[in-house]
């Protein structure tokens, strides 16, 4: 279930990315936590108690939504700019 | 310039900007740096994109302040130094370590003013940690910068001028706003009534907003408590206890906040000297009037020294800059900076009347149930925190997170250090000012382990 | 607040060493006052790296390390947490021919002490520990060291001996000790008098002037390891790693982040606290991500230094006072304390009660320091004429 729900941006030019491999579309403005909110309902789960997350504060300050890329590049999703071809590796299936 | 390293300004929201200008304005070429890709700052934070959104529809009433703001600062290009996305990391006698693309830029400054802005203030309750609850400024964020809402049918909870403001907003953008939950009793609104003889138009825009919610059927309950988000991997609603009564509404996503805080970890490094501050149950680097902080050329402007919201910061930005001006015996206008030290006060004293009616739950505190997450980053509960404060017999914050990991996490105690305080506060019995302050340490955020020197290191710019 | 004590022993300094001599003492029937001048294990004790390490010790602290070897398993049962105690061993690498040999020399010279060292070629290392790169010769394992959570540790210490019935005094700096009749005479924080037949000098950094105070001036020095630590990852270090040559050192705690040093931070304006540098820290992130390359995208989230004694040859001071019967020294373990620490609590209690200990400690007397009083010339340095900007030692940091 998407936890964002778009309101303007609709009609933007698309950008591919995957997540978890399943290819998915955001849109030119998206940061990487709103792409993959707008697919799925966390963008990861915890080290220790496996629950997921989703970000909390979208301002760069909780450092919460933290997610790594198939190459393993470790990205703050809230102040990332979404780019083509961004492979997010979630290993949990949070993504279905 | 005469050779000497460039000032440094740290954030480009309203007190970094007006900094900026004012220091331009004498002839100086200031660097300034920002974690955001393009200048405003958390309350007038700019869109990457055009939406077909206008101003006043993002920003409302304050529209005129945001484009003034924006245009101002883009008016400054040519005349400033700006390296936008970069994180100041570390400061240690005059020099900044800044991150930028995956490099470490060394930076020699010469006057520092920082202008770090605030975040939102929390007390953990049941459920925070939920995927779909955000912080009020959060929530903000995901509308006014990203054009998307973070629930369906949205609940907003906590306290302070931000929480009706954020409903507001949602309220026009279309989305179902199911109720909005104040931690602060009805009658405590009645303060802003002193607030109108200092700015009737901000007490009239609060009271506009209330009204337009009603009209709208938005449920509206004060005084509430015992807040419990449900759910189990995601929000499916909120309970919460007013009136005498218990209650539930379902909802699929939650802003939460307490008013904010200050972000003071620079001004720490920095080596400024702290002191408590009652009203922000907080404590901030002290700062005069016009912003010097106790280490010579260090100035401080806006929210990151002691909340008093963007006007203020505006003001305080330029006080700062003109302090430094003062400092280095460059002309100031001395009425230019009397009239903003008055307009300051004015608006400090307007403070006062916004605590009074937006007061911090910090009874919340004694009752954070045990199974509650107070740190989320290390998932440290409330139950584990209180265990470790028993069995070391910890009565200061530093040594609680020494002991208990809270605090100790990617945020390094910006979400859950608050909270940690008033609950060490609560459980030893002493005054939320006698349990310390977490000492900041170097990297202020996460940096990159492979961080490589810039090769080209700054020299002086001008 | 004023208050009185009269106690069999004063120990002044909270860290591990002060703690766990005051658990022991405890242990023995003997009345304890453990006073601190801030936190129990706020300093050098609860913010060094954490290395539970024998391997790499100068002989002469190898009987005290033994004797620490035994403690640390039996944790839980003396002070009522593990500490995060782990015995995974403790890999020292070499990077070149030279440096091998130093291993392979090292080795040699500790096998009657049964420290169970493997010595570790360049094919079998890459066979056993394939997440270490570089050009790294070969190594020496030591299996049954390990590492543990010095902030725990240090605190849990503290709060046993507290428990067990020692009066722990925090904030409570010692302003004045003095031999007076058959015990000691010690002034502390605002207004507390004790009088102690025994006194402890465990104070790490600030134990220098309380050896001075009685006759015993030596030369004491500051530094400041300096640590990084990653956010939580997957496993990736099996063991806690060195190098022959310094310059770093890193282990894996179980929640997964990784804690690396080799550099040292600086003190700030108030001397009694430092911070890391920008330049240190960036070095030791980059040679972790060249050495260990499962940690190349990883974030660094945390700094740290601590604040700690040094001594010019490394070695702690250990034992009796050479002037004043009934005090006894503890203190500049120059960046290798955490290890030790729980045996020297163990040899001060018994040294305080029997005079003696079985375990030799006379290498580590201060009476090294001493200077023959016919030699004695006067120099602007006074007792730190000879004192080295920086201390020498061998080894790793703890």
């Amino acid at each position: 279930m998407p936890l964002l729900h778009r309101i303007v941006r609709k009609d933007h030019a698309a950008i591919a990315f995957t997540l978890d491999g399943r290819a998915c579309e955001g849109r030119a403005g998206d940061t990487l936590l709103t792409a993959i909110l707008s697919h799925a309902g966390a963008v990861r789960l915890s080290e220790f108690s496996g629950q997921p997350r989703a970000g909390f504060c979208q301002m760069g300050a909780c450092q919460d939504c933290w997610v790594t890329l198939a190459g393993g590049e470790r990205l703050r999703a809230c102040t990332t700019p979404l780019a083509a071809g961004m492979s997010v590796v979630t290993g949990s299936g949070i993504a279905s | 310039m005469t050779g000497r390293a460039q000032p440094l300004i740290v954030g480009a929201g309203p007190a970094g900007i007006r900094a900026a200008q004012a220091l331009v304005a004498v002839g100086l070429r200031p660097l300034v740096v920002d974690e955001a890709p393009a200048c405003g700052g958390q309350i007038y934070r700019q869109r990457p994109v055009p939406d077909g959104r206008s101003a006043k529809s993002l920003y409302g009433s304050e529209a005129g302040k945001a484009q003034a703001l924006h245009g101002a600062f883009h008016a400054l290009a040519g005349h400033i130094d700006y390296w936008p996305q970069a994180l100041l990391w570390n400061l240690r006698d005059g020099d900044a370590d800044i991150a930028v693309a995956g490099e470490n830029r060394r930076v020699a400054y010469d006057g520092l003013i920082l202008a770090t802005g605030a975040t939102d203030r929390i007390l953990p309750v049941p459920g925070w940690t939920l995927p779909g609850v955000f912080t009020l400024g959060g929530s903000q964020v995901a509308l006014k910068a990203q054009g998307c809402a973070i629930g369906s049918r949205v609940v907003f909870a906590g306290t302070g001028p931000l929480l009706y403001l954020v409903a507001w907003q949602y309220m026009k953008a279309g989305v179902e706003v199911a109720a909005v939950l104040d931690a602060a009793p009805f009658s405590a609104k009645f303060a802003m009534l002193r607030g109108l003889p200092l700015f009737p138009a901000i007490v009239l825009r609060g009271m506009r907003f209330v009204a337009e919610l009603k009209l709208r059927g938005v449920a509206l309950h004060s005084g509430v408590g015992g807040v419990r988000i449900e759910g189990t991997r995601e929000v499916s609603g909120v309970a919460w206890r007013s009136g005498g009564r218990e209650h539930r509404i379902a909802c699929d996503g939650v802003g939460y906040g307490l008013t904010l805080r200050s972000e003071t970890q620079a001004s720490d490094l920095a080596g400024c000297t702290f002191r408590f501050d009652e009203r922000d149950r907080a404590w901030l680097p002290q700062r005069d009037a016009a912003g010097r902080s106790s280490v010579a050329g260090v100035y401080l402007a806006g929210d990151g020294a002691g909340i008093a919201g963007a006007d203020a910061a505006e003001r305080a930005g330029e006080r700062a800059a003109l302090a430094l001006c003062e400092d280095r015996g460059l002309p100031v206008s001395p009425e230019r900076a009397a009239r903003l030290e008055r307009e300051l006060a004015r608006i400090d004293r307007f403070r006062d009347v916004l605590e009074a009616a937006f007061p911090f739950p910090a009874h919340w505190a004694g009752g954070i149930a045990d199974d509650t997450l107070l740190c989320r980053c290390e998932e440290i509960s409330a139950g584990e925190a209180r265990e470790a404060m028993g069995r070391y017999g910890i009565v200061e914050l530093n040594r609680l997170k020494a002991v208990s990991r809270v605090g100790m996490g990617r945020c390094q105690g910006r979400i859950c250090g608050g909270a940690a305080a008033e609950l060490l506060a609560a459980e030893t019995g002493q005054g939320i000012g006698s349990v310390g302050r977490l000492r900041s340490q170097a990297p202020l955020k996460p940096v990159p382990l492979v961080l490589q020197p810039a090769v080209r290191d700054r020299e002086t710019a001008a | 607040m004023s208050q009185r004590l009269d106690v069999d022993v004063a120990i002044i300094g909270g860290g591990l060493v002060g703690s766990s001599a005051a658990l022991a003492l405890r242990g023995m029937g003997l009345s304890v006052a453990l006073l601190d001048k801030g936190f129990c294990g706020a300093q050098a004790s609860g913010v060094n790296y954490g290395g539970v390490r024998r391997q790499g010790r100068p002989r002469k602290q190898l009987p005290l390390s033994q004797r620490a070897h035994a403690v640390w398993p039996r944790l839980a049962a003396l002070i009522g947490i593990d500490g995060e105690f782990i015995r995974s061993g403790h890999l020292k690498l070499a990077r070149g021919e030279a440096e091998m040999a130093a291993l392979e020399a090292y080795a040699a010279d500790v096998a009657d002490l049964d420290l169970g060292l493997e010595l570790i070629g360049h094919n079998d290392l890459r066979e056993r520990f394939p997440w270490i790169e570089g050009d790294i010769t070969g190594a020496s394992l030591c299996a049954g060291d390990g590492h543990a959570n010095p902030r725990l540790v240090s605190a849990g210490f503290a709060s046993a001996a507290r428990r067990a019935g020692a009066h722990v005094l925090e904030n409570t700096a010692v302003t004045g000790a003095t031999r007076n009749g058959t015990g000691f005479a010690i002034e502390a924080g605002e207004g507390t008098a004790i009088r102690a037949a025994a006194l402890v000098n465990s104070a790490g950094a600030w134990a220098g002037p309380f050896a001075e105070s009685f006759g015993e001036p030596v030369p004491v020095s500051r530094i400041y390891p300096s640590m990084v630590v990653t956010e939580p990852l997957a496993p990736i270090m099996t063991v806690n790693t060195g190098m022959e040559g310094r310059g770093i050192y890193a282990r894996q705690v179980e929640r997964g982040n990784c804690v690396v040093g080799g550099e040292r931070g600086l003190p700030l304006p108030d001397a009694d606290f430092s911070r890391p540098t920008g330049d240190g820290a960036l070095a030791i992130m980059n040679r972790a991500a060249g050495l260990f390359p499962a940690m190349r995208h990883a974030q660094a989230i945390r700094f740290w230094t601590g604040t700690e004694a040094a001594m010019p040859d490394g070695n702690p001071v250990i034992g009796p006072s050479g002037t004043t019967p009934g005090l006894f020294h503890a203190f500049g373990f120059t960046g290798a304390g955490f290890q030790i620490a729980p045996g020297v609590g163990e040899v001060l209690a018994e040294l305080v009660r029997d005079g003696a200990t079985p375990t030799p400690i006379e290498a580590l007397s201060i009476a090294r320091f001493a200077k023959p009083s016919s030699t004695s010339d006067r120099t602007a340095d006074g007792s730190g004429a000879a004192r080295p900007s920086e201390p020498q030692h061998r080894g790793n940091l703890s």
